[in-house]
């Protein structure tokens, strides 16, 4: 196995692409070295993004912020303008592992490793984020929900990866919530999660949703219908359980070790009911 | 030996020292199983079945042993056939011989310079397998074309026609149950399902064995009972026991599940056959599915009761497996099912039943909880229906002093009452609950052990002691060892020191189990201390020229007494040691006693849960423990002892269970997918101690390790039942369950 740090974005680009066995790009490791660990990985090649100046930032962008895909996700929380701007997707990447954890894990690799239970992947779909991908053919821009396609399988082409993902801007009166159900309250995995974000108007009445499904699919799902029964609303009980009702239909979750069909599609409405209600109250809604 | 007469004013006994392994263990000096090395010392690898069950045709070693770096590659075509069947089958779990019982059945090892080296060997050993079908559950383990899991293994005592996977039957009791459920006003009958569950360690199973061509051995090794480890291994190598030396390590936790050989057979015979040590370390992956789970069983429950809340008549059947062997665990749930009550009428019967599963090893109070569990949430269900306050109950028909109990002997003096009027007084039962909330109280038993025990200590020339013991420490027994000797000298608790010496230093010693080593190491310390006092004694009366009888010990202090009283000034420890090569040499006490009276222990749990009605997720709000420690010698560690039994029943309840797939391979082999619970998932857990001393015990000690574990099933099934209106018969209580329970 060979192992590469290198210092451009474009030498990452070649090395990944010329590498005719297993390539994969080592962020913090946090998922990769535990499948190495396991034997279920052995690549041929590791290629190291962290050494790659600019990726371990945070920038300020029209008014959102564009995270690089080196940062670990301890410094989310650490950032006052992301928190305030979108506490949802930081309370879902302080929910990955524990503290140590967040000092390696980094978003970009939560979405990659694609796994349907990733945490930070429902919020990020719920933000409406865009990951920035970089390739041996340049740059291109991708709505975050089309970077998984599977239980981790991605979309990248060879020899791309994903250089940062961007938190847009938001307008007034408007939050976002994620939740998870796990059987403990910590060091666990999603059974069902919900990532939800919502606009305001002056009156408190929701004009815009987007709710995101994790852990109920193959890979992060939009509820898109869900949304649509907030629309309009003051996210009153009947909403909040048209939407939920929604959630669970769109789900289509298996049966495994870590819960049943039924459970997991009920706990996702009660999760995305739950999540939208935060986020109104901390989009000032029920003030 | 009887608890003293006097009663004593204790001075280090029930005080709560520093521990004297803290330090190395809060710094990482401590050495674990994995920590030791050696010159030339090789690695070890294990190949393990992927099948649940399998002939082994054939096993070609030849290009694993041409790999560079391999030394050695070894079978059960290695090992010795053993004395005699139990001692066959803890062999036949570390290496398979005709067949693979179970997913992760070790089938070969390799010895090799590095772990890559070894790791590589694996995939070179051809196993040719014949896949048989396989049964991991009891009920499919009892139907008539159910596979076989190991032939002619059927219980002698077995009716005609038992499945030959049965390999127990057992049956305890005494009395007219058929009267007795006509006197009762409510009879019913309920069947309980628990889960396999794993012990849990934090430190995987190590060792460091090294055998030299004259046939001599030794092993260094994470265990609970060295000796044992030496008696099985000699056995298993052809080995003289003399000839094998064992050492235990620091031990990173047990629970009963390092009380068996594991890999240490393995390490020893790669070792001889290679000519180097030896070191093997267990994955996580390998101690789930290789090292002892508990017993997973399925109960039946029937009890009868008066309207006023008395038992008339109780019968339990258990059914256990406990792996792919013989597994005797279900007499012990038999015996303990019915022991907190005072009954007319009562019988358990138990069977156990082999399955494609790794051979179960003990779990604190082995047996004991899911048998209890079944009973106590069949009372509690009984006095939800008869309206009946279920502490008033249990207070009704506990068993006491003189009760004949449920598994025949008679009770001496034993806490139930006391522990269950402390729980009825504790401000915890009468605290109020709010919607979506539920309390639960259960009673635990265990029989408690004492055993094998062998004790020296030594008086240094400065007047400091030395004690030598042979039991592995888990829970802080060399404090409480040495406060015992300090005690019983009268000297202060840093001027002993207690190690646990290897096995070629000290007669046999039993395991670490049985809640033994307090109460039976203790006693042994005391003896020993007493020992020593005579012959302290006895060397002042030659100094002073008076009669033995006439030297007493007292504060530390040998003291002319009787006609001699006042007769000289005394003279300490430190004095006679100083002079002790001037009057005889040096100066040991020592003990060796096979320890019974050990004192059997109840416990009383306390919970209050609140369930979230729509995702069945249960929080635990608070919990107390009420225990009979008999007399608590470091009472840290009695309540250590405490809350880590209702943690681990904690996790038994709600979350953790052994999941195996269709493929019959067990499916969360990791503390990722196996659930025990997480510090954020449990409040502070109160603790209680009661002391009614043990007669058995010179300072009245009972042990207290395994009680704890046994209550905490019952009480949270019980909680979760009064909070969420609906009951569950199986655990664990996982949210899905609950959340199907409350859709009814
Ligand atoms: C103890 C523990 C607890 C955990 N708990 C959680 C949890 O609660 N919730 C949760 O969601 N996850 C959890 N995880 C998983 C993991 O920490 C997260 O998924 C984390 O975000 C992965 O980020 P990373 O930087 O460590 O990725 P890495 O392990 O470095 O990479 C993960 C995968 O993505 C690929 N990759 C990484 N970065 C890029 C990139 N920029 N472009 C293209 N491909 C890339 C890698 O090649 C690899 O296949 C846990 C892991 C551990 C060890």
């Amino acid at each position: 196995m060979q192992f590469a740090a290198p210092r451009s974005a474009s030498e990452a680009a070649a090395l990944l692409q010329a590498e005719p066995g297993d390539a994969r790009v080592l962020a913090g490791g946090s998922d990769l070295l535990v499948q190495m660990k396991s034997g279920a990985l052995r690549p041929d090649l590791l290629v190291d993004i962290k050494r790659i100046p600019g990726l371990d930032a945070i920038t300020a962008e029209d008014g959102g912020f564009r995270l690089g895909a080196a940062v670990p996700g301890a410094r989310l929380g650490e950032h006052a303008g992301v928190r305030a701007l979108w506490p949802g997707v930081v309370e879902a990447v302080e929910l990955i592992g524990s503290t140590q954890v967040q000092g390696r894990a980094t978003v970009a690799g939560n979405l990659c490793n694609a796994s349907p239970a990733a945490d930070a992947v429902p919020a990020l779909v719920a933000a409406d984020a865009v990951a920035r991908v970089f390739g041996p053919r340049g740059e291109r821009d991708c709505p975050v929900s089309d970077i998984p396609v599977g239980p981790g399988r991605n979309s990248l082409a060879k020899g791309e990866f994903v250089a940062s993902i961007l938190l847009p801007a938001r307008p007034k009166r408007a939050a976002d919530a994620y939740l998870r159900f796990i059987p403990r309250t910590e060091m666990d995995i999603a059974v069902a999660s919900a990532g939800v974000s919502l606009v305001l108007d002056e009156d408190g009445r929701c004009t815009r949703a987007r709710i995101a499904l994790g852990a109920v699919g193959p890979k992060v799902l939009l509820a898109e219908e869900a949304a649509h029964c907030l629309i309009g609303t003051k996210l009153e009980d009947a909403a909040l359980a048209a939407m939920a009702e929604a959630c669970s239909a769109l789900a289509s979750p298996i049966d495994d070790k870590r819960g049943t069909v039924a459970f997991r599609k009920q706990v996702v409405g009660v999760l995305a009911k739950r999540a939208a209600k935060i986020a109104q109250d901390r989009a000032g809604g029920t003030k | 030996m009887a608890l003293d007469d006097r009663k004593r004013a204790f001075k280090v006994v029930g005080t709560r020292v520093p521990r004297p392994d803290g330090i190395d263990k809060v710094t990482g000096r401590a050495l674990y199983g994995a920590d030791m090395s050696a010159p030339g010392m090789l690695h070890g690898a294990i190949l393990r079945s992927p099948h649940a069950h399998a002939r082994i045709r054939a096993i070609d070693t030849s290009r694993a042993e041409a790999l560079p770096g391999v030394k050695a590659v070894v079978t059960s075509a290695d090992f010795c056939r053993a004395k005699h069947s139990f001692n066959q089958d803890a062999l036949d779990h570390c290496m398979a011989r005709e067949k693979a019982l179970y997913d992760g059945h070790a089938v070969a090892a390799v010895a090799a310079t590095s772990k890559s080296a070894a790791r590589a060997a694996l995939e070179l050993i051809a196993v040719e397998y014949e896949v048989l079908p396989h049964v991991t559950e009891i009920e499919d383990a009892l139907k008539p074309d159910a596979p076989v899991v190991q032939e002619d293994r059927r219980a002698r005592n077995a009716p005609e026609g038992t499945h030959p996977n049965v390999t127990h039957v057992v049956s305890f009791g005494h009395g007219d149950l058929e009267a007795g459920f006509a006197r009762a006003d409510r009879v019913i009958e309920r069947s309980f399902r628990t889960a396999a569950t794993h012990q849990g360690y934090i430190e995987p199973h190590a060792c460091l064995a090294s055998v030299t061509p004259d046939g001599r051995g030794e092993l260094w090794c994470c265990t609970q009972g060295h000796y044992y480890v030496r008696e099985l291994c000699a056995d298993f190598l052809g080995m003289d026991t003399s000839q094998l030396r064992v050492t235990a390590s620091e031990i990173g936790g047990g629970f009963g599940g390092k009380t068996t050989v594991t890999i240490e057979p393995v390490a020893l015979a790669l070792s001889r056959k290679a000519g180097r040590p030896v070191k093997l370390v267990m994955s996580r992956d390998e101690v789930f599915r290789a090292s002892g789970p508990t017993v997973s069983s399925w109960s039946d429950i029937k009890i009868g009761m008066t309207r006023d809340g008395r038992i008339t008549a109780a019968q339990a059947m258990l059914r256990y497996q406990g792996g792919a062997f013989p597994c005797g665990t279900v007499e012990l749930g038999a015996m303990s099912a019915f022991a907190a009550y005072d009954l007319e009428a009562v019988r358990a019967d138990g069977i156990n039943v082999m399955t494609n599963r790794p051979r179960q090893a003990a779990y604190r109070a082995p047996g004991a909880p899911m048998a209890i569990y079944a009973v106590e949430s069949t009372v509690d269900e009984l006095c939800q229906e008869l309206g009946l306050d279920p502490l008033e109950v249990r207070l009704k028909n506990a068993a006491r002093k003189g009760t004949k109990s449920a598994y025949g002997p008679t009770f001496d003096d034993i806490g139930l009452v006391a522990t269950l009027e402390a729980a009825k007084a504790h401000p915890h039962y009468a605290a109020p609950l709010c919607p979506n909330q539920g309390r639960g109280l259960s009673c635990g038993f265990w029989f408690n052990f004492g055993g094998n025990t062998c004790v020296t200590l030594n008086l240094d020339a400065d007047g400091t002691v030395g004690v030598t013991e042979g039991n592995p420490d888990i829970g802080g027994s060399r404090a409480s060892i040495s406060m015992m000797a300090a005690e019983e000298l009268g000297i202060p608790y840093d001027k002993v020191r207690t190690i646990v010496a290897d096995t070629a230093s000290l007669g046999f010693n039993d395991v670490t189990d049985g809640s033994r080593v307090t109460f039976a190491v203790g006693l042994a310390t005391i003896e020993a201390a007493r020992d020593m006092i005579r012959k302290m004694c006895a060397r002042v009366a030659k100094i002073w020229d008076i009669d033995e009888e006439a030297v007493i010990w007292e504060d530390g202090c040998a003291r002319p007494a009787g006609p001699n009283a006042g007769d000289f000034e005394p003279m300490s420890i430190a004095e006679i040691a100083a002079i002790a090569n001037k009057t005889g040499g040096p100066i040991a006490g020592h003990h060796e006693v096979n320890a019974d009276g050990a004192g059997v222990s109840f416990g009383v749990h306390l919970v209050d849960v609140e369930v979230d009605p729509e995702t069945g997720h249960t929080k635990i709000l608070r919990y107390t423990v009420f225990q009979d420690a008999g007399k608590a010698v470091h009472p840290d560690y009695v309540e250590g002892q405490m809350q880590g039994g209702a943690v681990q029943g904690i996790g038994w309840a709600l979350n953790e269970e052994y999941i195996y797939g269709e493929d019959g391979r067990l499916q969360n082999p990791g503390f990722l997918d196996y659930r025990i619970p997480v510090a954020s998932d449990l409040p502070k857990i109160d603790t209680v101690i009661l002391e009614i001393p043990n007669p058995g015990h010179p300072y009245g000690v009972r042990g207290v390790g395994e009680t704890s574990i046994v209550p905490p099933l019952a009480a949270l099934s019980n909680a979760v039942a009064r909070a969420i209106g609906a009951r569950l018969h199986e655990l664990p209580m996982s949210p899905p369950r609950i959340l199907q329970a409350l859709k009814g």
